[in-house]
């Protein structure tokens, strides 16, 4: 019964990789590729240069991959902190008994039902320098107002805040199944022991929801680092550079300009290398913890 | 088990203060005073406030006229649904819109039946390469679509499948099916395994045990399934623009002509977004009960 599906990701994810792995060591973009101009059929010309991009890229020569790296973990690490602690405030919060429990919810729910491209167009909307209603809001609240799109910095704050506005509802909902999940009984025994709230949120709470917390901080780097849409679509082209990702990089390497499809694939292949590596070494000191 | 080994004072006053209102029987986690409350439902209500606004300023300034992005004001005394009659007779939303209807359900079918069988099959069967399974799914989640897209597009040429729907659904199946498959095991292996056990005496097949008895129990996750499912090909931009032709644009390929480099026709992009809301909200809502169940029993717990 998994054969259908091994066979599925073996044809389109395996076979790619493979293919974007080779591509990597030629020297391969648009201009030598095979095509067909009319119904004359140029064959491809690229050569094979083995190492060389990934030594040009590794050794910091092509000059963006370190400032794009820096990023990248800066990115992916306080957008994956945010999902977490405000997922978790909110779970917290809704796993109480109370009024209108369930029109909460499904309200802070909402942003995972907006699709990416939607929810990045209505914030492209709300963060109008000129006219956006964010500015609006903020100068209400004595804050300055930001020309959101455009320099670096406050580039960099737009694509943390939005892609937090789109995250923490997946988060929330993990955490949320993940408290419903601890028994009653130890918040009980605990409440008898004499436990503070605090006491029972560090020794009950957090170690009850550490088998979702794993996944979910996991999944999340992962998702987060490999984040597409939300940088993509939310600077467009008046992106300054300085807020792409790799990823991001890499789509703009192999499809603007001359397409750099040996440089693209490069990318993608260090990309994955590193997410393998740092997965690998959270599964196994996940596994050291569990064993101690 | 209450001979208490500890003496500090804070954890003697705080049993004091514990057990006095035990004695009368109704104190709980969750009693609160007002304030907790105001506090709470405070918090809860601001939350609310910043997880819906973008979605409600959206609609709000596709009732407007033309203009209304620039001076929302107007919005109030000229209400109207211009920019949807607009968008849906002159524009090929339509079209579009149809296209992302195939796509979107296509991927969800395939993703549910490949996850779901995947699933169970890590579940309960024990065959090579079983552990390397579940790691290789997770796996496929690293790769970054920049480095899948040229290879997949020669790939998919290869066997005519560009600027084609099917090959459209088979690449999205590579992204949600893995995550799927992932939750659906975590989700199969909390079904006792007795049931397969009855469901073998009473004669069924493998298939028919996992159809007829395990499917219908499984219904929390596969409705999580089908939803992120849905979501990953409602949604997907970069291999749909790489991918599709004008003739097949999904919706989130073809608003994007609504705004050209340098200006954005909000009216349009507006009215658009809440169109495409529409059927996502509607998926969202049928399956949002069991969202929480789905999602804990399923891979955040593997």
């Amino acid at each position: 019964m998994v054969a259908p599906v091994v066979i599925v990701l073996a044809v389109l994810v395996l076979y790619p990789l493979g293919y974007g792995f080779y591509l990597s060591l030629t020297d391969a973009n648009e201009a030598n590729v095979a095509r067909d101009i009319g119904a004359f059929h140029a064959p491809a010309t690229y050569k094979m240069v083995w190492f060389d991009n990934y030594w040009s890229v590794l050794s910091g020569a092509d000059g963006d991959f370190y400032p794009r790296l820096i990023w990248t973990v800066i990115w992916t690490l306080s957008c994956v902190v945010l999902h977490i602690a405000i997922g978790m405030g909110l779970a917290l919060l809704l796993n109480r008994q109370m009024r209108a429990k369930l029109l909460y919810r499904a309200l802070l729910i909402l942003p995972w039902a907006v699709p990416a491209f939607v929810g990045v167009f209505a914030w492209r909307l709300m963060l109008n320098s000129q006219y956006g209603v964010f500015n609006d809001m903020i100068t209400a609240v004595g804050l300055p107002a930001q020309n959101w799109l455009a320099t670096p910095f406050a580039q960099k704050t737009a694509v943390i805040m939005v892609n937090v506005w789109i995250g923490v509802p997946f988060n929330m909902v993990a955490l949320l199944g993940g408290l419903q999940s601890i028994p009653k009984e130890l918040y009980e025994a605990a409440e008898m022991d004499g436990a503070s709230p605090w006491q029972r949120f560090v020794h009950i709470t957090l170690p009850g929801l550490r088998p979702v917390t794993n996944t979910v901080v996991l999944l999340g780097c992962i998702w987060t680092f490999n984040m597409f849409a939300v940088i993509y679509l939310l600077l467009g082209q008046n992106t300054t550079g300085e807020a792409d990702i790799l990823v991001t990089f890499a789509f703009r390497k192999a499809f603007t300009g001359v397409s750099d499809y040996s440089g693209a694939a490069t990318y993608g292949i260090v990309i994955l290398a590193l997410l393998l590596a740092f997965s690998t070494f959270y599964r196994r000191r996940q596994l050291k913890t569990e064993q101690a | 088990m209450t001979s208490a080994t500890t003496h500090s004072p804070a954890s003697v006053t705080a049993r004091a203060e514990a057990a006095a209102p035990r004695a009368k029987k109704v104190r709980g986690r969750e009693e609160r005073s007002t304030l907790a409350s105001v506090a709470l439902h405070g918090t809860l209500i601001l939350a609310s406030l910043v997880a819906a606004f973008p979605v409600v300023w959206i609609v709000f300034i596709s009732l407007g006229p033309k203009t209304a992005w620039q001076s929302p004001g107007e919005v109030l005394g000229n209400l109207s649904l211009d920019n949807y009659a607009k968008v849906l007779t002159d524009t090929d939303f339509p079209q579009w819109f149809g296209a992302s209807v195939i796509v979107a359900g296509g991927t969800t079918v395939l993703g549910v039946f490949l996850a779901a069988s995947a699933g169970y099959a890590v579940s309960r069967m024990r065959f090579p390469g079983h552990r390397q399974l579940m790691w290789s799914f997770l796996v496929t989640q690293m790769f970054p679509m920049a480095v899948l897209i040229v290879p997949l597009y020669e790939l998919l040429a290869r066997f005519d499948l560009i600027d084609n729907y099917l090959g459209l659904i088979l690449t999205y199946a590579t992204t949600a099916v893995p995550f799927c498959a992932w939750m659906m095991k975590g989700y199969f292996d909390t079904i006792p395994h007795e049931i397969d056990e009855a469901g073998r005496v009473d004669g069924l097949t493998p298939f028919g045990t996992f159809w007829r008895l395990i499917v219908p129990l499984a219904k929390p996750g596969l409705a999580v399934t089908a939803f992120y499912s849905f979501l990953t090909a409602w949604g997907e931009v970069a291999y749909a623009s790489q991918f599709m032709g004008a003739d097949h644009y999904t919706l989130a390929v073809g608003i994007r002509t609504f705004a050209t480099e340098s200006r954005a026709d909000w009216a349009m992009m507006t009215a658009a977004s809440v169109l495409i809301l529409i059927p996502a909200t509607l998926v969202f809502l049928l399956v949002q009960r069991n969202l929480v169940s789905g999602l804990t029993a399923g891979g955040t717990k593997s």
